[in-house]
C-alpha cells in the first residue's frame, strides 16, 4: 500500500458502486429494463450519474488509463439503459394520436397545403386531359387501379363496379387491403423521396391526382359523375389527406436540405425528419381508416345519400382534428 | 520507449471516435460503428425478416391445402406489411435502440444530440430503409419489379447510379451515417466493453525509490506505455519486452544500482512516475509526454 495515491484511494472508495452498476447494466443488456426489479429500477440512475461524476473525476486526477477506460466504457453503457427508449407504448400512441400527430399537421401545413394544391391540380388535369381525348385513359391509368374500368367499358359494367353487384365481396375486402398496403407503402416511399430535394414528391402527388381525375373524366361522359365521387369520397377523404401528408412530409424534408435556414443542413434534417416521420405514421393510420371504408362500408352501404354524409362527416371530423386537437397545454 | 506502441494505434484503425454530451453535462466518446459491423447486424436482421415473410406464407398456404376460402389473404397482406414496415422500429424502441441483429453484433443507436433515444427518432429513421435498402435490393434481385421495358437504359443507369449512392451512403458520409441516421438525427456506435483490472500501483510496498529528478524524465504518454507493458499478457517474448524497456528506463533516468527483477523494477517506477504526475495534475500542471 502506497501513500500519496490519490486516484488509487478514489478508487477504493468508488469501485463497489461502479460494481452494482456494473451488474444492474449487463442485466438490462441481456433481458431489458424488466430484469430488474422496482427497486433496482429505481437506483439505476443514481448510480449512472455517480458513475458520470467518476468519470469526471477519474479524468481530473487519475492516470490509470484502465480505470478511465472502465468507467467510459460504463457510463456509455449505462447511457443506453437510462437514456434508452422506455415508455410504454400506449403511452407514445396516446400521446401521438392526441397530440403530436395534430401539431405537426398544423406546424408544417404550408407543405401539406403545397401537396394538396398539386393533387387537387392532377385532379383537374386528368379530367380536363381524358374529357379531351379519352384515348389518353389507358396511358394515364395502370390497370391494377383502373379494375378493368375505361373508356371502353359500358354504362352498365361502370354502375355495377360503384355499386358492387358484381359479388365478389371477399376479393374486395383483400383488394382494400391491398390498396392499404400499397398505398401505405406509397407513403412511406414519398417521404424518402423527400430526400431528392422533392422533385420526385411533386410528380407522386401530381399522378395521384391525374389518376382520379382521369377516373372521373371516364364516369363523368357516362352521366355517372355523382354515383363515382360518392363511390371514392367516403374512402377518398382520408387517402387523398394521407397521400397528401406523406407528399407534404417529403416538402418538409426537401425543405431542410434546400433552405436549411438556421442551422446546418445535417441539423436541420435530424430536427425536421422526426417530424416528416410523424406525418408518416399519421398518414398510415389514415390510410388504415380508409381501407377500412373501402372494405367494409362501401359493400354494405349502397344509398348515394349516406355515401355523401360519411364524406361530409369525414372531412368535418378532419377540419376538426387537424384544427384544434391537441391545442392548449 | 515510444516505438514500442502507438497508443493511438487502435483508435485510428479500427474505430471512427465521436463524443455526445450526456444531458449532465459530460462529454462521452463512443466508437462508431463500422460500415461491415452495420452490414452483418442488417444481413441478420434482413434473414429474419424473411424468414418471419415466408413462415407467415406457410400458414396462407397451408389454409388453401385445408380447403379454407380466402379471408385469410388481407391478413397475410397485413402480416407482410406489418414485419417489413415494423420490424426494426418494435426492436430499437423495444430494446434500447438494438434489433436482433445489432445486439448480436453489438451496436446500439444514440441520438446525436446527446439524451434520450425518442420515439420518432426511431421511427423516423425506419422509414428511409424503404428507399436505402429494399428499393436497392428489389434492383438488385428482381429489376423487372422496378423498371418496365419501356424504361430506357440511361434512366436505369441514373436511377441505379443514384440508388447505390443512397445505399452505400455510410461509406462516404461524415460518422458512417446512412439516410435514416441523417433524417433521425442518430448515430449507430459499438457497444463499449472494458473490464475492471486491478491497480497495478497498488499491490505491494515499493522496493524502489525514486527522486523527483528522475521521474521528471516522462510525461504521461510514456506513462500509458509503460501501463500496457506491465498489462500484457505473459509470454517468453514479453519477458524480453520488459527486460528492454527497463534497461532503457534506467539509462534515461540514470539509475546506478542493480536491479533484481525486472518486472518489479517498472512496477514501482510506474507507481511512482504516476503518483508523481498525478501530483502535477492536482496542480493544474499535466504533462503530455517527455517532450513537453
Amino acid at each position: 500500500m502506497r501513500a500519496g495515491l490519490r486516484s488509487a484511494d478514489f478508487r477504493r472508495e468508488r469501485e463497489a458502486s461502479w460494481r452494482r452498476l456494473e451488474g444492474l447494466v449487463a442485466r438490462v443488456e441481456r433481458g431489458g429494463l424488466r430484469a430488474l426489479g422496482g427497486d433496482e429500477l429505481a437506483r439505476l440512475p443514481a448510480l449512472y450519474r455517480a458513475a458520470l461524476s467518476s468519470l469526471s473525476v477519474a479524468r481530473a486526477i487519475s492516470l490509470d488509463r484502465n480505470v478511465v477506460e472502465y468507467l467510459e466504457a460504463l457510463c456509455a453503457r449505462a447511457y443506453c439503459c437510462v437514456y434508452g427508449t422506455k415508455r410504454h407504448l400506449r403511452e407514445v400512441a396516446r400521446e401521438f394520436v392526441a397530440e403530436r400527430f395534430p401539431r405537426t399537421v398544423r406546424r408544417y401545413w404550408r407543405e401539406v397545403a403545397l401537396a394538396v394544391a398539386l393533387l387537387v391540380a392532377g385532379t383537374g388535369l386528368g379530367l380536363a386531359l381524358v374529357t379531351r381525348d379519352p384515348e389518353l385513359y389507358w396511358s394515364l391509368v395502370p390497370d391494377s387501379i383502373a379494375q378493368s374500368r375505361d373508356p371502353a367499358s359500358t354504362t352498365e359494367e361502370l354502375r355495377d363496379i360503384l355499386y358492387d353487384r358484381v359479388g365478389w365481396k371477399q376479393a374486395l375486402v383483400t383488394f382494400a387491403t391491398f390498396l392499404f398496403t400499397h398505398n401505405a407503402q406509397v407513403g412511406i416511399f414519398s417521404f424518402a423521396l423527400g430526400f431528392l430535394a422533392g422533385v420526385p414528391v411533386v410528380l407522386l402527388a401530381l399522378w395521384n391526382g391525374v389518376i382520379l381525375g382521369a377516373m372521373g373524366a371516364v364516369h363523368h361522359e357516362r352521366g355517372l359523375g355523382a354515383d363515382f365521387w360518392g363511390w371514392v369520397l367516403p374512402h377518398g377523404v382520408p387517402e387523398l389527406s394521407a397521400i397528401a401528408l406523406c407528399g407534404g412530409a417529403g416538402f418538409v424534408i426537401a425543405r431542410s436540405l434546400v433552405f436549411p435556414g438556421r442551422h446546418g443542413r445535417l441539423e436541420s434534417l435530424a430536427l425536421r425528419g422526426r417530424d416528416a416521420g410523424v406525418l408518416v405514421v399519421g398518414a398510415i393510420g389514415m390510410l388504415f381508416v380508409a381501407g377500412l371504408i373501402e372494405g367494409i362500408f362501401r359493400q354494405t352501404v349502397h344509398s348515394m345519400g349516406a355515401r355523401y354524409a360519411l364524406v361530409a362527416a369525414g372531412t368535418l371530423a378532419e377540419v376538426l382534428y387537424f384544427g384544434w386537437a391537441g391545442r392548449g397545454r | 520507449m515510444k516505438a514500442l506502441r502507438d497508443p493511438f494505434e487502435g483508435n485510428v484503425g479500427a474505430a471512427l471516435q465521436r463524443e455526445v454530451v450526456t444531458p449532465e453535462g459530460v462529454p462521452l466518446l463512443w466508437s462508431v460503428a463500422t460500415v461491415g459491423d452495420r452490414a452483418v447486424a442488417f444481413v441478420i436482421d434482413l434473414a429474419l425478416v424473411i424468414a418471419s415473410f415466408a413462415g407467415l406464407w406457410l400458414v396462407a398456404v397451408a389454409a388453401v391445402f385445408a380447403g379454407s376460402t380466402d379471408w385469410w389473404l388481407p391478413f397475410v397482406l397485413l402480416g407482410l406489411f406489418l414485419i417489413r414496415n415494423t420490424y426494426f422500429t418494435f426492436f430499437e424502441l423495444r430494446w434500447q435502440g438494438a434489433t436482433p441483429g445489432k445486439r448480436i453484433v453489438g451496436l446500439r443507436v444514440l441520438d446525436r444530440r446527446g439524451g434520450p433515444l425518442r420515439a420518432d427518432a426511431v421511427v423516423a429513421r425506419n422509414l428511409t430503409r424503404e428507399l436505402e435498402t429494399f428499393l436497392p435490393l428489389t434492383v438488385l434481385l428482381a429489376p423487372a419489379q422496378v423498371w418496365s421495358d419501356a424504361v430506357p437504359g440511361w434512366v436505369k443507369g441514373l436511377t441505379g447510379l443514384w440508388l447505390a449512392v443512397a445505399a452505400l451512403l455510410p461509406l462516404f458520409s461524415r460518422d458512417r451515417l446512412r439516410i435514416g441516421d441523417l433524417v433521425a438525427g442518430t448515430l449507430v456506435v459499438t457497444r463499449p466493453r472494458v473490464a475492471l483490472l486491478a491497480d497495478l500501483a497498488e499491490s505491494r510496498p515499493a522496493r524502489h525509490e525514486f527522486t523527483a529528478g528522475q521521474l521528471r524524465a516522462y510525461g504521461e504518454y510514456e506513462l500509458h506505455v509503460l501501463e500496457d507493458v506491465l498489462r500484457a499478457e505473459r509470454t517468453p517474448e514479453h519477458r524480453r519486452t520488459i527486460a528492454a524497456v527497463a534497461a532503457k528506463v534506467r539509462e534515461k533516468i540514470g539509475w546506478g544500482e542493480s536491479v533484481a527483477d525486472d518486472e518489479v523494477f517498472l512496477a514501482d517506477f510506474y507507481a511512482a512516475e504516476r503518483a508523481h504526475l498525478e501530483r502535477g495534475m492536482l496542480l493544474g500542471k499535466r504533462r503530455a509526454d517527455k517532450h513537453a
